[in-house]
């Protein structure tokens, strides 16, 4: 056994010094802190009058990009299903009786998630502004959630809303680009609505609206995520 | 800054060699949360907010929760 294990050792650490002259060699001679690639300074200097969005990086996720962005979504939503799919399936179920949670964290869940929710809520609503977006207001609600089910034991999210939720946004996020298709430049997922002022909320046309339907979506891919985590396979 | 960078990045050297040597899962579970928090720092510093407000949501708080209730389906202490 002991062997083995040490065997096991020697392949994880073998394969670690691989990894990491790999990585090294990749991305070991660019100079730390210079811009290598003519596109990323084309997108720095001409990103905000293209696009009307404040947020360089929001520009480039879901303006320039914005065709990956819903691969990710995808990626996301076929992990999610994949996921509940295995622990809705797996008949193994062991009653374990929990204890309960102490009284700072029964109270902080219920004092801090709707915060949490509102702060997540203007993560994604200020995408194009602030630094911030889509994902990572999702994510903020995932982990609002998260508290949830730690702290506030028996509160469940609704999985008919989660779903409904999940793939009214992601129907959205396509149809918004199938309109972009028929009215404005002609391509998928172009930026048909009017520019605005920048620094404006009302401003970059379809990237809020995007950004709305994708926080959505990951917050109530998460939230289900958790439920089918902690819940399912109790 | 670079003295903040180093500091930091020291720091997350230890908590993920620390990660290695718990035998408590639920500790090393928490080190390597540090180790997300760090990260999370570094981003800032390197001026990508973006990038930093993602590993502090998903690294710090959800892939946590997610091996909290991992461990607590299997078993707590490394054989």
């Amino acid at each position: 056994m002991k062997e083995l294990l040490s065997l096991r050792g020697l392949i994880a650490l073998f394969l670690l010094v691989v990894i990491g002259v790999g990585i090294f060699s990749a991305v070991g001679k660019i100079p730390f802190g210079q811009p290598d690639s003519e596109v990323g300074s084309a997108y720095l200097e001409d990103g905000r009058q293209e696009t009307g969005a404040a947020n360089t990086v929001t520009s480039v996720v879901v303006g320039y990009r914005a065709l990956d962005t819903l691969g990710e979504v995808a990626v996301l939503f076929i992990a999610a299903t994949g996921l509940s799919t295995i622990l809705a399936t797996s008949k193994k179920r062991i009653d374990r009786k929990l204890e309960d949670a102490s009284l700072v964290l029964k109270t902080g869940c219920r004092v801090f998630f709707p915060m949490i929710l509102l702060f997540g809520a203007y993560l994604f609503i200020h995408g194009h502004l602030t630094p911030g977006g889509g994902f990572q207001g999702g994510a903020v609600i995932g982990s609002a959630f998260l508290l949830t089910y730690l702290g506030c034991s028996g509160r469940r999210v609704s999985r008919t809303a989660s779903r409904s939720l999940e793939s009214l946004s992601g129907f959205g996020f396509v149809f918004l680009g199938l309109i972009g298709l028929m009215v404005g430049e002609s391509y998928f997922l172009s930026n048909f609505l009017p520019k605005g002022e920048l620094y404006s909320l009302l401003s970059a046309g379809i990237f809020p609206l995007i950004y709305i339907l994708i926080g959505l979506k990951v917050g109530a891919e998460f939230a289900g995520v958790i439920d089918s985590m902690i819940e399912e396979s109790r | 800054m670079i003295i903040i960078a180093t500091v930091t990045v020291f720091f997350m050297l230890g908590a993920a060699l620390s990660v290695f040597f718990f035998k408590d899962l639920m500790n090393a579970v928490v080190a390597s949360s540090l180790v997300s928090l760090t990260a999370t720092v570094l981003f800032y510093l390197l001026q990508a907010p973006d990038v930093a407000m993602a590993e502090a949501a998903i690294g710090v708080a959800l892939v946590t929760g997610i091996f909290v209730v991992a461990i607590r389906r299997t078993e707590r202490y490394e054989k």
